[in-house]
């Protein structure tokens, strides 16, 4: 009926120095814990989607493509091989969004419970970084499914094809970065998705060479490309699994265009966290 | 006395041009459980997420446990427990794992949460409800998991937002129950409201607060003798004509305080008031004797209600 062990105290019980060096991966621990409540809906989408994905559009359409451009190909492959590496880096992408996003408007918004992650020794740095973390989990196994079923589709050509998995996840944790300081940043959600899903998400999808070149644009919408993180992942994820010709500078510029784009993002999410908590 | 758990100095909080806290003088000492009452609004939450370290002050000094805040965030809040106006749960979480994860935001070792998880559990009365939802929970019920979630830690004070808001009475008296247990071992306790009974059950000595500024302090009994009489009479008349008894009534008693609905008179002997009433031929529709509270007090001060 009442607290029946000998009190210690806090004063004795809790290690602040222990805190700060790992309270980041505290959070993560209990967001992957709150992950696996749907583990089995994540992992049935992340198999779902590239299945659908492939079949209707990478076979499909697919078909019709092949046959009209012949023997020479799309970029020298079947047009099932150039679409897949765009597809694994979307779905990356996709996968650090909603575990950026969601968690963060619950825990400022929804549920409040940044705030009370923030009554113990946590910060809003770690608290961010916490977060950022388990959405790269998430990216992981999202990425490594979709891999495995484009290996079953036979997409894959280059025996270094694997290498395509990190700069998906890569090109996630670059994107997932930025938009979790941008949802740190929301009072209002519901404008925030129509904007984010019509004017950000469906351009960058269309417009990043995912399903043709980016050099088949008009040269005055390449540039939605240029600043695609997912037109930076799919070009280096070409590269990677089917030997997509690029030069090794381009190849320094597309994961530099992504480090920048994390190094900001963690960076700005860090500060509004904790900007956002101390009001 | 010993030196103060927390001190602060001309404490202030402004939100643009809002003063939220006004330049507040106030100690708390180990073991006591203090308090601040005051309507909504009055800067009690403000001042409590200060203290909480996670809210900057404007400007004044504070200390908590000998620590600057703005300097010591992390190593203040390792031996606060906070307690929250909205529970703030994790609704997708069982019970035991919200108090679970919450033990090791603290790096507590994950043995020595499992096993305070089962005590927790049991102080809160919970133990039938280890691994169900929070979502499906009662609000008096959450509100114990609350406080039982910031007491993982085995903090030197607890620090308790409006407790009880929104709690019908037997899961008030349940909680109370637990904070009086808390309070004979040791913990000391920080606890803001809106409610006078709740002010006069738990606390040791008293804040009264109102927009921003502190209107009195003192224990609930001091605070009482001081600020009003032993007893009050409230008489009514009928809401036409309570205004034209005032003038009537004042000659009668020390004070009296006109309400929409009703009169109070502040007497030392409300049942000789009521005859003295008799006796000049006034006839209130209704008439009531009781001692004075912490509401009176607060009528007192600031001329309003605590909730209105």
């Amino acid at each position: 009926m009442s607290l029946t062990n000998i009190r210690q105290g806090s004063l004795v019980l809790v290690d602040v120095a222990k805190v700060q060096s790992r309270g980041a991966l505290y959070v993560a621990q209990a967001r992957t814990r709150q992950m696996m409540k749907w583990i089995w809906m994540i992992i049935g989408i992340a198999i779902a989607n590239p299945v659908l994905y492939l079949i209707s559009v990478g076979i499909g359409l697919g078909g019709l493509i092949d046959e009209s451009v012949g023997p020479a190909g799309v970029d020298g492959v079947k047009y099932l091989t150039f679409l897949a590496p765009a597809l694994l880096a979307q779905a990356a992408i996709q996968g650090t969004m909603d575990e950026t996003i969601y968690p963060t408007l619950e825990g400022f918004k929804w549920h409040k419970t940044f705030y009370s992650m923030n009554s113990t020794p946590l910060t809003g740095t770690q608290i961010s970084y916490g977060i950022f973390l388990t959405s790269l989990f998430r990216a992981f196994y999202t990425v490594v499914l979709y891999f495995g079923v484009m290996w079953a589709f036979g997409a894959l050509e280059s025996p270094r094809a694997w290498l395509a998995i990190p700069t998906a996840i890569f090109a996630g944790a670059s994107f997932g970065a930025l938009m979790q300081a941008l949802a740190g940043k929301l009072e209002d959600e519901n404008i925030f998705f129509v904007v984010l899903g019509r004017f950000v998400m469906m351009p960058l999808f269309m417009f990043s060479g995912t399903f043709f070149p980016l050099t088949s644009m008009p040269f005055f919408l390449q540039w939605i490309g240029w600043i695609s993180p997912l037109w930076h992942a799919t070009e280096l994820g070409r590269h990677l699994t089917y030997g997509h010709a690029i030069s090794p500078l381009m190849i320094w510029v597309h994961l530099t265009f992504l480090g920048i784009m994390l190094v900001l993002g963690l960076f700005f999410s860090a500060r509004i966290f904790t900007k956002r908590l101390a009001k | 006395m010993s030196n103060p758990l927390i001190s602060a100095r001309g404490l202030t909080k402004k939100f643009g041009d809002f003063t939220a806290v006004n330049g507040i003088d106030f100690d708390v000492f180990k073991g006591e459980s203090f308090g601040f009452l005051g309507p909504n609004g009055a800067g009690k939450s403000t001042a409590m997420r200060i203290i909480g370290a996670t809210s900057q002050r404007t400007s004044g000094t504070i200390s908590i446990l000998g620590k600057d805040p703005e300097k010591h965030g992390p190593q203040i809040r390792a031996h606060l427990g906070v307690v929250p106006q909205q529970d703030s749960l994790d609704m997708q979480l069982s019970v035991s794992e919200n108090l679970y994860i919450y033990g090791r935001y603290f790096g507590l070792p994950r043995a020595f949460v499992k096993g305070k998880v089962d005590e927790l559990l049991a102080f809160a009365q919970l133990e039938e409800k280890r691994d169900a939802k929070v979502e499906t929970l009662s609000g008096g019920m959450k509100r114990r998991l609350t406080i039982a979630r910031a007491l993982v830690s085995e903090p030197e004070i607890l620090m308790l937002d409006e407790p009880t808001t929104g709690l019908d009475p037997q899961a008030r008296h349940i909680l109370w129950d637990r904070l009086f247990r808390l309070k004979e071992q040791g913990v000391t306790l920080l606890i803001t409201t809106h409610f006078m009974d709740e002010a006069e059950q738990l606390c040791d000595r008293l804040m009264v607060m109102d927009k921003g500024s502190i209107m009195a302090e003192g224990s609930p009994a001091s605070l009482i003798k001081d600020y009003s009489t032993k007893e009050v009479l409230e008489v009514r008349f009928g809401s036409d004509r309570n205004q034209g008894m005032a003038d009537q009534l004042r000659a009668m008693c020390d004070r009296i305080e006109e309400l929409p609905d009703r009169i109070l008179m502040y007497t030392e002997d409300g049942e000789a008031l009521l005859e003295k009433i008799y006796a000049a031929n006034l006839h209130p529709k209704t008439s009531l004797v009781r001692r004075s509270s912490l509401e009176d007090v607060f009528l007192r001060l600031t001329g309003r209600t605590l909730i209105e």
